[in-house]
């Protein structure tokens, strides 16, 4: 029996619409999207099965055949980016039915969520252009309206900025799928992929370029990065946990997808390098300059994007499957960093380094939940950011590429440096230790709840067995590099030899 | 001739949509995405070639008939554009409640960074003139 891509679409879909219809009765909601979650997690690892050794799923929408239809494709990278993402979504939902801060009683979080995780879905299992336009469009929606949902100042604010750099971009997309239909004809990936090195490599080049800096808004990489580290704290913990960990993801995984597939060559080779070393840079100059645990935390999303395009610029499958591995890993850490910042700011109210300070004695379970994916972040061994930034040097190495595998080195220390900078502050020092007013069914004590400290507690575990599992994972993050490398054996399963 | 006067077209609704985002009044910018939404939805349209009957099948000859696909993306992207033009309105709407004013405001980080800057030139203009009054202060000893 083979499963269906449409699956981990429709199941949040339409617990969206049930969620939705249950109006008023939370208890309910926060049962019908855990079970749709945990469902859409089941389908994805069963999709990582059925692709494993290098198939490709592949189903065309309402029967019509390709090129002319919807196609859904999932490949081994799709599947993993599918499995990994619902299990954060899942853990993340966890997380915010036990913080008090999420509002997730509101009449609207639950359904937007469960919109978010189908549109994420979408984009890791479109075949083609256009319906990966939709996919972004149904994803940004739901983070709209999720980054805006308390409608403070501030968020309005920054939710504005936001808001109109995703439309900007969006436009852009548009103008970009237009452009790629008039110069070829068509807009299913396969087929372009098959198409477009026919036409003027000129027009190939900049039709490549002009894709490269739609998802590079959306990935955040350099110099189109600037909106993030001011939109994304602003949202409660648990939300900006999950756009850190999945959204921006999206968008190296467009970028992976289309350079793999449609547009890769020399040039783009040698300027994903150049972009790759300047977003690492910047970002972590950016992060240490900050003074707020999620403000440093943002802009170290933006520095290890560019160990992502590192890997994927080099064009190598070592390099590929190195990038696969490091997106897997960033996304389970990024995102518990961001939940333990979320316990931080639930502990002592705040996330402003200089008005926290001796969390490791009044919680030295949350300072120990920290450490780990701090650690783990900054690439010290045996963590899994040392396994993934080891991979990512050699493959560099062997590439030739010497310049971004220092520049990337030299990242990784202060990487240490700006956590040690969050150690110092939250942890360290003599307790200043009012315990906030929350909620009545948290522990008096420290004001959290076992779901929050429970969750993360998981999230820290999953990173830890990335160590362990080191051998197999990267195995995998090979094979899913083998299958992209190879792009005949994609056109081959949606076209039909 | 139809072409030339629909890529003017295009041309000027890009123009003046970017030159509208570049705006400091919110109700500009939004007014700016709407103009490039029409822009992209004109490209798009444009991008299935020339005009023709319309694609129904077995109505006319399909050479005759224009390329239904752009006309479908088109619709899909102008009610995606709708919905989130809405919401956008509706930001800059809870914006202006909060704010009283439509302009928007300066980056706080940017601000941060001038007013650092700006404390760092007083500084070292008040430390260069220290050392000169010191300067003169000791000369007339020698």
């Amino acid at each position: 029996m083979t499963i269906s891509p449409l699956v981990p679409i429709v199941l949040p879909l339409a617990a969206a619409a049930i969620s939705l219809g249950l109006g008023r009765f939370t208890r309910l909601r926060r049962v019908v999207g855990i079970t749709a979650l945990t469902a859409t997690l089941a389908v994805s690892v069963a999709l990582l099965m059925a692709t494993r050794d290098g198939a490709l799923v592949v189903v065309e929408v309402g029967g019509w055949e390709s090129p002319l239809g919807i196609t859904l494709v999932v490949d081994l990278f799709s599947a993993i980016m599918l499995t990994v993402s619902s299990t954060m979504l899942l853990a993340v939902l966890l997380y915010a039915t036990g913080s008090p801060r999420t509002n997730d009683t509101e009449l609207f979080f639950h359904p937007v969520y469960m919109v978010l995780a189908a549109g994420v879905s979408a984009c890791f299992t479109t075949g083609d252009l256009f319906n990966l336009f939709v996919a972004f469009e149904v994803t940004l929606v739901a983070s709209y309206v999720l980054i805006t949902l308390g409608g403070s100042r501030a968020q309005v604010r920054h939710g504005t900025t936001y808001v109109v750099i995703s439309l900007l971009a969006s436009t852009l997309f548009i103008t970009a799928v237009g452009l790629v239909y008039a110069a070829t004809g068509s807009v299913n990936m396969a087929d372009l992929a098959v198409r477009l090195p026919e036409i003027d490599p000129g027009l190939r080049s900049a039709l490549g370029l002009l894709f490269l800096v739609v998802f590079g808004i959306k990935a955040a990489i350099f110099p189109l990065f600037f909106w993030l580290p001011d939109s994304y704290p602003t949202a409660a913990a648990p939300i900006t946990a999950i756009f850190a960990g999945l959204l921006t993801k999206v968008g190296v995984y467009a970028i992976i997808r289309s350079q793999t597939l449609l547009f890769g060559s020399d040039e783009s080779s040698s300027l994903l390098l150049v972009v790759a070393s300047l977003t690492m840079a910047v970002g972590v100059l950016g992060a240490i300059a900050q003074n707020d645990v999620k403000r440093i935390l943002s802009f170290h999303i933006v520095s290890q994007i560019g160990y992502m395009i590192f890997g994927l610029g080099l064009f190598t499958t070592a390099g590929l499957a190195a990038t696969v591995f490091y997106v897997v890993h960033h996304i389970v850490v990024k995102t518990t960093l961001f939940l333990v910042g979320g316990l931080i700011e639930e502990r002592a109210g705040t996330g402003e380094l200089r008005r926290l300070g001796g969390l490791q004695h009044s919680s030295p379970f949350i300072a120990a939940l920290f450490l780990i994916p701090a650690l783990s972040l900054a690439g010290v061994p045996p963590m899994s950011g040392f396994v993934a930034k080891l991979s990512l040097v050699q493959s560099g190495l062997a590439a030739g590429a010497n310049v971004t595998v220092a520049v990337s080195l030299a990242v990784s220390i202060l990487t240490l440096f700006s956590m040690t900078k969050i150690w110092a502050g939250a942890f360290w020092g003599a307790p200043i230790d009012p315990v906030p007013e929350s909620a009545g069914q948290n522990d008096p004590e420290t004001g959290l709840s076992a779901l929050m400290v429970g969750s993360t507690a998981v999230l820290v575990a999953a990173g830890l067995a990335f160590v362990v599992f080191a051998t197999p994972l990267y195995d995998l993050g090979q094979t899913a590099a083998a299958v992209m490398a190879d792009s005949t054996k994609y056109i081959e399963a949606v076209l039909g030899a | 001739m139809i072409v030339v006067a629909m890529a003017v077209t295009i041309a000027v609704l890009y123009g003046a949509g970017t030159y509208l985002l570049l705006q400091r009044n919110l109700s500009r910018i939004v007014l700016g995405l709407a103009v490039l939404g029409h822009g992209a939805n004109l490209l798009l349209l444009m991008a299935g070639g020339r005009a023709g009957r319309p694609p129904i099948v077995g109505l006319d000859e399909p050479s005759a008939v224009a390329d239904p696909l752009p006309q479908a993306l088109a619709l899909t992207a102008i009610v995606i554009t709708f919905g989130v033009n809405a919401f956008l309105l509706a930001l800059a709407y809870r914006s202006w409640l909060l704010n009283r004013s439509d302009e928007v405001e300066d980056d706080v980080e940017d601000r941060r960074i001038a007013a650092a800057v700006a404390r760092f030139a007083r500084s070292e203009e008040a430390r260069e003139k220290r050392e000169r009054m010191e300067a003169e202060a000791q000369e007339p000893a020698e």
